[in-house]
């Protein structure tokens, strides 16, 4: 039989094989990793949420950053550059067609087009970007045909305002002239009389010789605009002040910079530069200026700020609460888990909207709008927190090593807190990270609905940016896109990020839900 | 079972009356609606006022609102935003707007919102599922006044297709109406369908790796066989209950929808009564709201049970 090979083996076939080495257990070759080391090892194994983390920094940097570079301050509202696009001087000057504070202007005939570059004559800051489009249109014109050339045209909506009426006391006519001397900017141009210029009145941007009274430049032989001024050099009209500043280009000596007006002095001004002398520093919008008048750039900041802070705040307070909520339903059950769960269910019903605005009524006058909105989050946003925590006391709480801890004598408390919520975390830790989106998504809505109003508070916030935006959707997009693009990204990094860590801490439910 | 359903609507009923008490309270201890002395509606108001009782304890108020309601369903008059008028009234009247809207919106989204998680769950880890996971996961994220705000920029204003906002009137059944809505209902449906694509992946994915469907290839179906017999029947127990409670959602519609494209419904009323503010209108709105989420979620418990026998309703564990 073949079996019986292996009987009856002879003994000196037999060799000890460790009889002076010492059994014990190998020591462990590679390092040992924790738990959160390890989750740090596969949340770094997911590119898409490392990049998330990345934007998340970045953009907390921009809410902490941009308020303190920026010139404008969020309350700083101008009342003449509302609605206004992008635009940075130095980048502007350099004609690349960013941050240029282009608006398109359709259909712009010959004389309009002349028009606004006479601001650009005067001023020195022409308006006229670029033409884009021409096109040539066949119209009757008393009882003949010809052709209409009409342009579509960009211009810098910050140079378009052009020069403006202003009535001013001497006082502040004479400190605009000190402004002049200092810096050299010319922000006072010299006085045109209606009577000059074809009895205009409502148009303080025309400066030239016109053949019309719509301000139509004269036009050479050649059928080409020119602009020959029509200052006035009729100092029987000038103000009691003297001008004793800088004068435009081309000023003989005898233009008049200012027209008397009972008190006060009449004068036209460039308001680029009345702007210079008022801030102290020239437009400078980089994501441009809202409905109000507000720097967007400036308010998206504030805004983030506010939310960022306001998220983590109600996170964590909702994360105690229902930690410590769910922890007592769970461990205790019984009558007191069925009447804890009753009073939850109940606030659980009661729409967020409602809690926010029955909080605001009541609250907001008496602790202010802040600590109103943030007790509305707080009284039902710990019900998810304190829902999963229990359930995670009544898969542990009827183990082993909670019997043994209770027959050492361990109090309630410490076999909660000590003993059975450290084995709970992993699964707590894993939906935290999405509840601060969460929360930051219900604050821009409840803002946007204007139910919440922060803006006397902080200045403004996303959501009221957003919903200003919205009404002048069509005037000035820009105002609608940069709040939208920033929360946007916000929120979706945010929910990447979150799913990552959800992923990275629980391996089972790893690819299970996305 | 029908212990058990009674059990659960008696319990909401209960809830449902906790949380108008206490809302009511708090409205009631708030000094009502100034009215402007010049108001020829001035009189009128103040003996309502009266006969509801607003000079007596709080308690007793709550005593009259209810019984106003129980004999006569009397919700009380709007004493601020429409005066006079019978808030029931003004609230049923402002209801087929938003009905409608997210019916449409729903009927057209939840279909598309399936189909594409079963698409993506059956072309798992192909770059078909990376897209469709991935702009679900973005639309999920981004608030919808963001989108609304895209498809009225796209849409209504740089293509001109559509109007900015929805025509005024009640002749909701109309071709020019329905263009009107559609923006609209564009907005409203991302977020369901991308809802819907999430779960549908999300259950399908699971219910493709287990036992029984392996179990049905080796006695020989074909794929599609086992995934429409099998799969799918398995991943509606979670789909359908969630179709039932968006149904029942389409009452409540959307507040920030119905304000960016002026849908005259009970969103745009209840935004309203808050920023007016119009007490009576807004405890019938919160009333309204409130059963209206708290029927959802009964509505989703109860038909898990019926959808499947696996799930005993109401058993002891």
């Amino acid at each position: 039989m073949d079996t019986n090979i292996y009987e009856h083996i002879p003994k000196e076939k037999f060799a000890f094989k460790q009889l002076d080495a010492n059994i014990h257990d190998q020591k462990l070759e590679t390092k040992s990793r924790g738990y959160f080391a390890d989750a740090m090892v596969r949340f770094k194994k997911n590119k898409s949420s490392v990049v998330a983390a990345w934007i998340i920094l970045f953009l907390i940097l921009f809410a902490i950053v941009s308020p303190l570079i920026s010139v404008n301050p969020v309350r700083h509202m101008d009342s003449t550059y509302t609605q206004h696009p992008p635009f940075i001087r130095a980048i502007a000057d350099k004609n690349l067609g960013i941050f240029d504070g282009a608006t398109k202007h359709e259909s712009q005939s010959e004389k309009q087009v002349a028009i606004w570059r006479a601001i650009g004559e005067e001023t020195g800051l022409q308006p006229v970007l670029r033409i884009v489009d021409t096109t040539v249109q066949k119209e009757k014109y008393r009882g003949q045909w010809r052709d209409v050339v009409y342009h579509k045209i960009e211009n810098n909506k910050y140079y378009e305002r052009g020069v403006v009426y202003r009535v001013v006391s001497y006082d502040e006519y004479q400190r605009i002239q000190d402004f002049q001397n200092e810096t050299g900017v010319q922000v006072i141009y010299p006085y045109v009389e209606p009577k000059d210029i074809m009895g205009i009145k409502d148009n303080p941007n025309i400066w030239y010789q016109v053949q019309d009274n719509k301000g139509t430049p004269l036009q050479d032989e050649d059928g080409n605009y020119i602009y020959l001024p029509a200052y006035s050099t009729d100092s029987s009209i000038e103000g009691p002040v003297p001008y004793n500043s800088i004068r435009i280009e081309g000023d003989p000596g005898n233009y008049i910079y200012s027209a008397a007006k009972s008190g006060a002095v009449h004068i036209r001004i460039c308001y680029y530069n009345y702007y210079h002398y008022v801030n102290g520093h020239e437009p400078t919008y980089i994501f441009g200026t809202n409905s109000l008048g507000q720097c967007l750039f400036t308010g998206i900041g504030v805004g983030a700020r506010f939310s960022l802070i306001f998220a983590v705040i109600v996170s964590a307070i909702n994360l105690t609460i229902g930690a410590i909520y769910g922890a007592i339903q769970g461990y205790y059950g019984g009558l007191i888990d069925l009447i804890l769960d009753r009073i939850a269910e109940v606030l659980g019903g009661v729409p967020f909207v409602v809690v926010t605005t029955l909080f605001q009524l009541h609250l907001a006058q008496k602790v202010g709008v802040l600590p109103s909105f943030l007790f509305a989050f707080v009284l039902t946003g710990w019900l998810g927190m304190a829902a999963l925590t229990r359930k995670q006391f009544y898969r542990f709480k009827s183990l082993e090593f909670v019997l043994a801890a209770r027959t050492l004598g361990a109090s309630d408390w410490r076999l909660m807190f000590k003993h059975i919520f450290p084995n709970a975390l992993g699964t707590i830790v894993t939906s935290c990270a999405l509840v601060i989106p969460g929360v930051i998504s219900s604050e821009v809505s409840l803002t946007y609905l204007g139910i919440i109003n922060l803006q006397e508070l902080f200045g403004t916030s996303i959501g009221t940016l957003a919903s200003q935006g919205q009404t002048a959707m069509t005037a000035a997009p820009h105002a609608m896109l940069f709040p939208s693009i920033f929360i946007s990204l916000l929120l979706i990094s945010f929910n990447l990020f979150g799913n990552g860590l959800r992923d990275a801490f629980n391996p089972s439910t790893r690819g299970v839900e996305d | 079972m029908l212990k058990y359903i009674l059990q659960r609507v008696v319990l909401m009923l209960l809830t449902l009356f906790i949380i108008i008490g206490i809302c009511f309270v708090l409205i009631r201890l708030l000094p009502p609606a100034q009215l402007d002395p010049t108001d020829i509606h001035k009189d009128v108001v103040e003996a309502r006022r009266e006969a509801m009782g607003y000079n007596k304890p709080i308690m007793v108020q709550f005593g009259i609102f209810l019984k106003d309601i129980f004999t006569k369903w009397d919700w009380g008059m709007s004493d601020k935003l429409y005066v006079g008028r019978d808030v029931f009234e003004l609230f049923s009247s402002k209801m087929p707007a938003t009905v409608i809207v997210n019916l449409y919106s729903i009927i057209l989204s939840i279909p598309i919102g399936i189909l594409l998680g079963i698409w993506a769950a059956l072309k798992k880890n192909s770059w078909i599922d990376h897209t469709i996971s991935t702009l679900t996961m973005l639309i999920i994220s981004v608030p919808s006044f963001v989108y609304a705000f895209l498809i009225q920029y796209i849409f209504s204003y740089k293509l001109g297709w559509f109007p900015f906002v929805m025509d005024q009137g009640t002749d909701y059944f109309t071709w020019s109406m329905f263009k009107s809505m559609l923006p609209a209902i564009m907005s409203l449906s991302f977020g369901v369908i991308a809802g819907f694509t999430r779960t549908t992946r999300a259950e399908l994915t699971e219910v493709l790796t287990s036992d029984f469907m392996l179990l049905a290839r080796t006695k020989g179906l074909t794929r599609a066989q086992a995934t429409v017999r099998h799969a799918l029947k398995n991943c509606m127990v979670v789909i359908l209950p969630s179709i039932f409670g968006q149904f029942i959602g389409i009452m409540s519609g959307s507040l920030i929808i119905e304000k960016i494209f002026s849908i005259p419904g009970v969103g745009q009323l209840y935004i309203k009564s808050i920023n007016a503010p119009d007490y009576p209108l807004f405890i019938m709105n919160t009333a309204f709201y409130t059963a209206i989420g708290l029927a959802a979620g009964i509505v989703v418990d109860i038909s898990y049970g019926f959808i499947d026998p696996r799930i005993r309703m109401g058993s002891k564990k």
